[in-house]
């Protein structure tokens, strides 16, 4: 392997392992509807998740409300759907747009505070969308909306495929990857960045944080809202309950398994939270007495996330076997 | 206007509440600069020890008295367990070991009570029959236990300014809130002092939950939404600020209480019936975000900033 690969490859190998395994589940086991399904809710949250992870990681903006975007383009596919509307090029483009511009006007008020006002503005703002989702009398109110048909795509029914669906979920999973990737890469990620890192010196160059900031967040939001569409056809059924704050939290929680210094991070840790709650609540009825205790045990001992738990496992055989270390020195 | 005046009072007694959670939450924030999302978990503990205790001693007065130490020994384990590990490390790791913390101890109080609501009859004497209010105006009678609750919550915010003002133990939780270094250094055991707020503000939210719990239905979820309210508090009133948060809090429960009574009436002069229900009951629910999204776009740091040096 040549070093520049060598070196792409360690930063993104875990990522692209878990996207390649995604394509070939269908083909090795997990190709029923069930698993399918399962696998789909995975994807979308993931997708989700990196657009968190983009500004957690990236901007250093630690968001408590993500949920509400992707509420949004939920409630924006049934709200289309009790109109009568179903096509896809209307649809989808209207439910993120819906979330970008909710994004944009909470994230010019949210984004004027930092640090703990930031968690508690974000948090709050996600439960007011969430009272105004659940006073929508004529989308089922608290109770929800079932989608009696999936968005069509010109006229043809081609999501109701699940394998199809699959696919469209994993692509659009790894476009929002790659993409977020490069931003954070670009001048633009940069900017955000040093901002991230020391918000006074990024002024001092002649970087106004603010206005890089709020892009950031109507992007996330927008791609929290393509995921809102995406899993409002992929479950036929939306409630307020998308839009909770234990949503947007365990969101959260799926960016830091992960590990917040990559995008692809909070893919592993979008698979792991959505198995692991299957797994747990078939097995136990009061299943969140194990999974909440795991999630403040991960927080205690894996400060860095699964991505960086090879690296730390490496870095303690590394301090405790004496040879290596005397090579090394 | 009678209304408007049983309205107020609710409000006042809802943001009587609210500070009682808020004051710990804030007083934690301040002290140890420890975001603690699990600080409504020991608000519905408060609400559900003091209803089954109640229950058990046949008096609600002795349960709601019970719920203290119950609070303040769970405040106690949970820092021991959890918080204590987690003051060196960032708000976002605060946060989520906090948020699974909550679902533990959600689930943990479904797997005990149930998840129907527990029913918990205000307190003999002073409901039922004459006694059961007071009359305010001539013809209106208000039940005399939220009076009752209106009361404590003024006594217990003064008490609260006499402790942190006037004592010696109130001054080194100022201390340790501006320079925490610096008192540590004056042969302070810091840990110490962290530990004692933690357990106190635990032992406030439980006493506010144990209030509550003849008024609002005790659920595992009901710890939720005063905490989000919570945070409204805090952050309109200046993080770490004991003063804004009291005034943050009635602020929030007059407009909360007046906003659902009265919105929806308001709306019906200008639109048909039903969808002045409708939006008036969202925009009821929303106004306190509303309020503090206005209040934070004018002056980000809250109404009276304060707190934290560092």
């Amino acid at each position: 392997m040549t070093a520049p690969f060598r070196k792409t490859f360690r930063k993104h190998g875990l990522a692209l392992v878990t996207l390649l395994a995604l394509a070939a589940a269908p083909f090795f086991g997990f190709g029923d509807g069930f698993a399918l399904s399962l696998l789909a809710r995975a994807m979308i949250l993931g997708m989700a998740a990196v657009s968190l992870s983009l500004l957690v990681g990236g901007a250093g903006l630690v968001s408590l409300g993500h949920a509400a975007t992707m509420g949004i383009g939920a409630y924006a596919v049934v709200a289309f759907d009790a109109a009568g509307v179903s096509e896809g090029l209307i649809v989808f483009p209207a439910a993120i747009a819906a979330a970008a511009v909710y994004a944009l006007v909470t994230g010019a008020v949210s984004l004027r505070t930092s640090g703990v006002h930031f968690i508690m503005i974000t948090l709050a703002f996600g439960q007011m969308a969430f009272f105004t989702t659940s006073s929508f009398s004529s989308l089922g109110g608290d109770d929800g909306y079932t989608l009696y048909a999936r968005t069509e795509w010109l006229g043809s029914r081609i999501m109701d495929s699940r394998l199809t669906f699959h696919f469209l979920c994993l692509g659009l999973l790894a476009l929002v990857w790659v993409g977020g990737t490069l931003l954070l890469g670009s001048r633009f990620g940069r900017v955000l960045r040093a901002a991230r890192e020391n918000p006074q010196r990024a002024l001092a160059v002649g970087f106004q944080p603010y206005p890089y900031r709020l892009v950031a967040y109507v992007m996330a939001g927008a791609v929290g809202g393509l995921a809102g569409a995406l899993l409002a056809n992929a479950t036929e059924f939306v409630s307020p309950a998308l839009l909770s704050w234990t949503r947007s939290g365990e969101l959260l929680f799926m960016v830091i398994l992960g590990g917040v210094g990559q995008l692809g991070g909070a893919i592993l840790g979008a698979l792991a939270i959505v198995l692991l709650e299957e797994t747990l609540s078939h097995l136990l009825v009061y299943w969140r007495l194990v999974f909440g205790p795991l999630l403040v045990l991960s927080v205690l001992f894996l400060p860095d996330g699964l991505v960086g738990a090879p690296l730390r496992l490496r870095a303690a055989f590394r301090f405790a076997s004496p040879k290596r270390r005397s090579a090394d020195a | 206007m009678s209304m408007l005046l049983v309205q107020a009072l609710n409000g006042l007694q809802f943001g009587v509440l609210l500070f009682l959670v808020a004051a710990g939450l804030s007083l934690v924030f301040g002290v140890m600069d420890l975001i603690n999302l699990a600080h409504g978990v020991q608000y519905m503990l408060g609400a559900y020890v003091a209803a089954t205790l109640g229950v058990w001693t046949g008096s609600f007065w002795l349960g709601a008295l019970l719920a203290l130490p119950v609070a303040l020994l769970v405040g106690l384990a949970l820092e021991w367990l959890v918080f204590r590990h987690l003051y060196r490390r960032d708000h976002l790791a605060q946060v989520l070991a906090t948020f699974g913390v909550i679902l533990t101890v959600e689930e943990a109080t479904r797997a005990l009570w149930g998840s129907a609501p527990q029913t918990v009859l205000e307190p003999s004497g002073l409901t039922g029959g004459p006694m059961g209010g007071v009359e305010i105006v001539p013809g209106l009678l208000y039940p005399t236990y939220r009076l009752v609750i209106i009361g404590i919550g003024i006594v217990v915010p003064l008490l609260l300014w006499f402790l942190v003002e006037r004592t010696r133990a109130g001054m080194l939780v100022r201390a340790g809130a501006t320079h925490p270094a610096m008192v540590s250094a004056l042969g302070v055991d810091i840990r110490r002092l962290f530990t004692v707020v933690f357990a106190f503000g635990a032992m406030l939210a439980g006493f506010a939950g144990a209030l509550a719990s003849p008024i609002f239905p005790v659920a595992p979820g009901m710890g939720d939404t005063v905490l989000i309210l919570c945070f409204v508090v805090i952050v309109i009133g200046g993080v770490g600020s004991i003063r804004g948060a009291f005034i943050a809090a009635l602020l929030v429960g007059l407009l909360d209480s007046i906003g659902r009574a009265m919105l929806p009436d308001l709306l019906r002069l200008l639109l048909d019936p039903s969808a002045a229900r409708q939006t008036g009951a969202a925009l009821a629910s929303m106004l306190v975000y509303i309020v503090m999204a206005t209040i934070l776009f004018f002056r980000p740091a809250g109404l009276f900033p304060g707190g934290r040096a560092a």
